[in-house]
């Protein structure tokens, strides 16, 4: 029988309900702590190390679907309706290792092995999900793991390997099986837990979150958690009430009507980029190095936006792009350009019982150019220094309309318009890249941290137009990562 | 004598590249570490509390609404300890809990039991503390300048360098400087304390030094040696960062433990571990050399100053590993190099893979490059030119003579398999163009001295039982941190038998069953606990072989080991039957081992002697691509040859080796620590402190073992320590990075960045070489 107020879901094959966990325990706790499983490790407690990684399976379109997450920063009711899988479930029935962990002994991909059940449970969601076996697309799926002992080398080996030799596993063995089992939960589509500690709500439909923040409008809405995770393992922050919008699937839609792309707020980076990046092949690489693997299968763009920090890449794109937001609320909705929600560091345009609901992005027309450049220290998994997002519209070399947006470069993601105004009507000349260089400096006033100094942001945004110019007037497209060796 | 030919054929297990000996178990997360031990049902967790203060006197500190937070059981500080509060590795200025001052921000004040972590956690916030803030000192350049060190300098010298520098037809001068680098060992400090009757306490620590923290308990909780067992069965990584760095959490559980009578356990999460725990040394190098036409270096000073932190630690021996290591693979006539050991309001600096050889290292490595761009020649030739020689030219500035040097031939091999030349003139005319991609290429060679700089350390023992049915039970004093050193004494102690590798059971390091052991440490674990267990299981097979001579009426030398069997002339019996018979003949079947390194001698006043045993040599060619116009640059290609000597397991080796060169290279690139005005450090946990990813390494990374490669000493099968040396390799990927920056001055100027070369300081360098300044 549905029961509102349990979390239902299978670990390994075993169902179990929860009636009274705290709602932001972590699944790594969980494991940890309730069932006793101490193969998921914690190296971070931040969504940055992978030690944790997991892998959380459920039903699309009548199939298994397997995503890599990393558990340190999932609250437990997220499994809700799902499998959760961990590293110790991976031997079959004859106590025989998965192809991914007997490549991984094979390979010597383990030496003090702490990371290695997130490698090892990274490179079970990758043998479910890619065959690719470039060098790229191995890279990009352990991003989120961090070994400090092997260099790599034998894990990408490994990987290779068990990618190789695929053949379908007890997991595919057992899909049909599985999928009863899921469905045999009985899940109640929308949850509410009152913990003595937390109140949490997991409505289903859009309506219901309305009525729930209109009760509750002090709320933290999360959809990955990816963020407000830290703030429960970082800070101990105390949350009295969360609503989760994950399970919303009216939220989870990416569709193209009427020259926009339409994203609904808890559509994950992952089920994001492929489009996006379709309509605007520059994201592609953005969304490579945006968080990881396992960030991306939990992160959402809604997300992203909502929380309005200054360094978070999907934001100056939105602004560049002159995205729309719609945000709703019991009373209705109003559309916001993007570039209008974020106030001041920390102040967004949200007011109580808001939420973000859609992200409309226009189409790219004909002329139009769109260009976005992250620079952080490590390529993978880092966070930008500079994020800068150019969209030109070009009429016989001259540039007619654009827009240009920075992270990093301010308490927001901020416009460049001393930049944008230099530019327009000008040809991709020298000139114009010095004129455009001087207008940054009145832009902007970044400031020193420990992902950049000041002078360097400020030389580096000018440089970007430097880049952008080369690469729009066809001089050259210089794409380090993609460099071979001479 | 132990090196004697045995009667026992071709070793079958050593030298075969086998797997880790808990690889199966790594990978089901069967393995277990300190934080997946089964709990204790009266488990006490305890978190600490850090001073947010670098440098300022503790005017007060009340910790009542500590005391009486939910699930409290009890507050530990200075007040509370019984015996020394010091957590030191030798010079007794590490307090456990901060008396009166705080010297560095995140140096920990008070600890909390209670009984969750998160109740303990919390609990940490109630306290009450105020401070008098004092000006920290936070920079080489202000220890410097107020003249603040830990402890007194120390200089090498030989010949006359100053006349030598002046007299030379080119001289030039210059700086480097490197930063710190956070161990980011997987798995985090911890340790579990369970009492035992009669004040007696186990203690489980991830730590490479378990005969240290027994000892620092003893002094802290005033209690005999005898009395405290600390056992560890594997770090999840350590790399120095667990060799004096994991005593204070020790010490802290053993005294909650002691003080409740009840078991304790403390595990630092990422952000406390990187902010209470010591790192890499930076180093701030002053370097002026004279040199000839050719490249040859005639004499050369170099001045070096070391960011200690705020007490001693490991700080003298790493300093003198520095200034042990100027040489690197060269031979310097004239030559004085001095370091001064500064102390500053940061956490005490400490081992880290290298403990000081890779920044001198990457010192010398960026003065011959400077030679080499100075005299419009490749590096390369000046590296060549000025290697050491064979017969002659062969001594180093320390006065032991190098008998062993290999880098010619290696040198040489690398070139061909690397098709260096080629691909460098390719770099050349590449760049010569108008392109926004810079490349570079370097080789770079690395001569690492392998002994504990500290003589005493080069010492070890083993413990090694057969029992009736033939399976073996192995101990000795070293410590699995990952780096294999428990699958490579099994292979030896399997081959001494001559038995099938699974009879050997590997176990935990225990003080109780191989006593005042040394840190596993300096590359030396396989070396010494090799040694070590091979010298009881020699025992104990020489036992048996007088058992089957007896028992079957040969000679002794007609005994022969041989797949689990022992053959007495002509009779044959299993290895179990033996074991069983020499029970019966009432023959000891175990025995202890034990090993000290031969020819070590070394007069720290003087700062000469023979202080390594030999030495490990290897070689790398690096090439990197770099964007002009944003400083971020990726590393397309890696070529190593390195020398093991012969290798106990190639798998293994060659595991160190690529591992070894990764982390050297995330040092020199991407991880940076950075503190802001008042001593903080802000980078203190991944998201901010990036150390290399998969997408980092290059697909083209070419790591060779040298097959030529062989011990000229007597060490255990002839193979070399693999740990630290290929660490040094990285400096070819910083040299590489130079070679980029260099080609925007058409080669006529060499660029002056430091370490780590983030893309921020390659396009800083970039700038100033296109606008004319260096």
């Amino acid at each position: 029988m549905q029961d509102r107020h349990s979390i239902r879901f299978l670990l390994g094959s075993e169902s179990r309900e929860l009636t009274d966990i705290v709602p932001t325990t972590t699944v790594l706790e969980y494991l940890r702590k309730v069932e006793r499983m101490t193969g998921t490790k914690e190296g971070c407690a931040e969504g940055d190390c992978g030690a944790c990684t997991v892998v959380v399976a459920e039903n699309v379109n009548g199939k298994l679907r397997y995503k890599a997450c990393n558990s340190c920063i999932m609250f437990v009711p997220f499994l809700h309706g799902k499998q959760l899988i961990t590293v110790e479930h991976l031997k079959n029935r004859n106590d025989e290792l998965h192809p991914v962990q007997q490549a991984m002994v094979d390979q010597h991909g383990s030496q003090c092995g702490f990371c290695t059940p997130g490698f090892v449970m990274s490179l079970f969601g990758m043998y479910h999900n890619e065959c690719d076996t470039s060098r790229v697309a191995i890279d990009d799926a352990l991003a989120g793991n961090l070994c400090r002992c092997t260099g790599y080398a034998p894990i990408v080996r490994a990987a290779r390997q068990a990618l190789h030799g695929h053949k379908p596993d007890q997991f595919d063995h057992r899909e049909k099986q599985t999928l009863r089992s899921l469905s045999d939960l009985d899940a109640a589509p929308s949850v509410h837990i009152d913990s003595s500690q937390q109140s949490y709500h997991a409505p289903a439909t859009v309506k219901e979150l309305k009525q729930i923040l209109k009760e509750k409008p002090a709320s933290r809405i999360v959809a990955g958690a990816t963020d407000v995770g830290l703030w429960v393992t970082k800070e101990r922050r105390h949350l009295d009430c969360v609503i989760s919008v994950s399970d919303i699937q009216e939220l989870q839609s990416i569709s193209v009507e009427k020259e926009m792309i339409r994203i609904g707020a808890a559509t994950t980076i992952a089920e994001a980029m492929d489009t996006l990046s379709l309509y605007y092949p520059s994201l592609d690489e953005l969304f490579r190095r945006y968080g990881s693997e396992q960030v991306r299968n939990q992160a959402t763009i809604g997300g992203n936006v909502a929380n309005g920090s200054p360094i978070g890449d999907s934001l100056p794109v939105l602004v560049a792009l002159d995205a729309k937001l719609i945000i709703s609320s019991a009373a209705g909705s109003r559309t916001l350009p993007a570039e209008d929600y974020f106030i001041d560091y920390g102040k967004q345009d949200l007011g109580p019982g808001e939420f973000l609901e859609r992200i409309d992005l226009p189409l790219p027309i004909e002329g139009q150019q769109f260009r976005v450049y992250k620079l952080s220290k490590r390529f993978h998994q880092d966070i930008s220094a500079v994020c800068g997002a150019f969209s030109l519209t070009l009429e016989a070399g001259i540039i007619q309309a654009v827009r240009i947006s920075f992270g990093g470069m301010a308490a927001t993601p901020k416009r460049a318009f001393h930049c944008e105004e230099a530019l327009i009507g000008s040809p991709l000349s020298g000139d114009a890249i010095v004129r455009g260089r001087q207008a940054l400096q009145r832009d902007f006033n970044p400031i020193t941290d420990f992902r950049g100094s000041s002078d360097y942001r400020t030389r580096v945004a000018g440089n970007l137009l430097e880049k952008l110019f080369d690469e729009l007037s066809g001089r050259e497209q210089t794409i380090v990562w993609e460099a071979d060796y001479a | 004598m132990l090196d004697r030919p045995t009667k026992s054929l071709l070793p079958a297990s050593v030298h075969k590249p086998i797997a880790h000996d808990s690889a199966a178990r790594h990978v089901t997360g069967e393995a277990v570490y300190i934080d997946d031990f089964p709990e204790p049902r009266n488990l006490l967790h305890i978190w600490p509390a850090l001073s947010p203060h670098a440098a300022a006197r503790i005017t007060s500190m009340d910790t009542s609404q500590v005391d009486s937070a939910p699930g409290v059981v009890a507050v530990f500080d200075a007040s509370t300890v019984p015996g020394i509060n010091d957590c030191s590795p030798t010079m007794g200025d590490d307090p456990v809990f901060a008396e009166g001052r705080v010297d560095f921000a995140g140096q920990v004040l008070f600890a909390v039991a209670a009984e969750s972590e998160l109740q303990a956690r919390l609990a940490c916030r109630e306290s009450v503390v105020e401070y008098e803030i004092e000006e920290p000192v936070l920079t080489i350049e202000q220890a410097l300048d107020r003249e603040s060190f830990v402890l007194p300098s120390s200089t090498i010298r030989r010949g006359e360098p100053e006349r030598a520098i002046q007299d030379a037809p080119h001289q030039f001068e210059g700086t480097i400087r490197n930063g710190g680098q956070d161990h980011f060992y997987l798995e985090g400090q911890a340790a579990m304390a369970i009492p035992r009757e009669g004040g007696d306490m186990v203690i489980y620590c991830s730590t490479q030094h378990p005969s240290e923290i027994q000892l620092l308990i003893s002094k802290l909780l005033n209690k005999k040696l005898h009395s405290i067992t600390v056992e560890v069965r594997r770090m999840g990584g350590a790399f120095g960062g667990k060799e004096s760095q994991a005593s204070q959490w020790a010490c802290i559980a053993a005294m909650t433990s002691e003080q409740t009578g009840r078991p304790a356990k403390i595990r630092l999460d990422r952000d406390v571990d990187m902010l209470a725990t010591g790192k890499r040394h930076d180093f701030l190098f002053s370097y002026r050399v004279g040199f000839g036409d050719d490249g040859t270096i005639h004499g050369l000073f170099v001045e070096m100053a070391s960011k200690c932190g705020y007490s001693a630690d490991l700080s003298r021996p790493i300093n003198d590993r520095a200034l042990l290591s100027i040489d690197n693979a060269y031979y310097l006539e004239n030559v004085v190099a001095t370091t001064h050991l500064c102390r500053t309001n940061t956490v005490s600096n400490t081992a880290f893979r290298g403990f000081g050889a890779p920044q001198a290292v990457l010192c010398m490595e960026r003065i011959i490059d400077e030679i080499g761009c100075y005299l419009g020649k490749d590096p390369l030739q000046v590296r060549q030119r000025n290697y050491y020689g064979k017969r002659t030219r062969n001594i180093a500035p320390y006065g032991m003579k190098i008998s062993d040097f290999v880098l010619n031939e290696m040198t040489a091999e690398l070139l061909e398999s690397s098709d260096y030349y080629a691909r460098r003139q390719r770099i050349r005319q590449m760049n010569a163009g108008e392109s926004n991609l810079l490349r570079g290429i370097a080789l770079t060679p690395a001569k690492f001295g392998v002994s504990f700089t500290m003589s005493y350390y080069n010492q070890a023992g083993a413990l090694v039982h057969v029992y009736t049915d033939g399976s073996i039970h192995l101990n000795h004093g070293g410590t699995e941190m990952g780096q294999g050193l428990f699958i490579k004494v099994a292979q030896v102690v399997a081959d001494e038998f001559s038995v099938p590798l699974e009879w050997v059971k590997l176990v935990e390091t225990n003080t109780s069953r191989v006593p005042n052991t040394s840190a596993t440490a300096a590359s030396s674990g396989s070396d010494i606990n090799g040694m070590a267990a091979k010298a009881a299981a020699r025992t104990i097979k020489n036992r048996l072989i007088g058992v089957a001579a007896k028992a079957f009426g040969v000679e002794k030398d007609e005994v022969i080991f041989l797949n689990g069997s022992v053959i007495a002339g002509r009779s044959s019996v299993s290895f179990q039957k033996l074991a069983k018979m020499a029970q019966v003949a009432c023959v000891s079947l175990s025995s202890t081992g034990y090993y000290r390194t031969p020819k070590i001698n070394w007069d720290p006043k003087t700062m000469t002697g023979h202080p390594f045993y030999y030495f490990a040599y290897g070689v790398a060619v690096s090439e990197v691509a770099i964007d002009r116009l944003t400083g971020e640059y990726r590393i397309t290609r890696v070529d190593i040859l390195h020398d093991v000597g012969r290798s106990l397991n190639p798998a293994v080796d060659l595991g160190q080796i690529e591992g070894g060169f990764v982390q050297g290279t995330g040092w020199l690139t991407s991880e940076e620590l950075w503190w802001d005005d008042n001593g903080a450090l802000k980078t203190h946990a991944p998201s901010t402190y990036k150390i290399p990813a998969s997408g980092d390494v290059p697909e083209a990374f070419n790591v060779k073992i040298w097959e030529r490669g062989r011990n000229v000493e007597q060490t255990i099968y002839r193979s070399k320590a693999v740990g630290e040396p290929p660490l040094l390799l990285a400096v070819s990927v910083f040299s590489a990075i130079s070679d980029a920056v260099s080609s925007l001055s058409d080669y006529k100027r060499w660029p002056a960045i430091d370490a780590p070369a983030t893309p921020e300081r390659v396009l800083m360098a970039i700038d100033k070489m296109r606008s004319n300044g260096v």
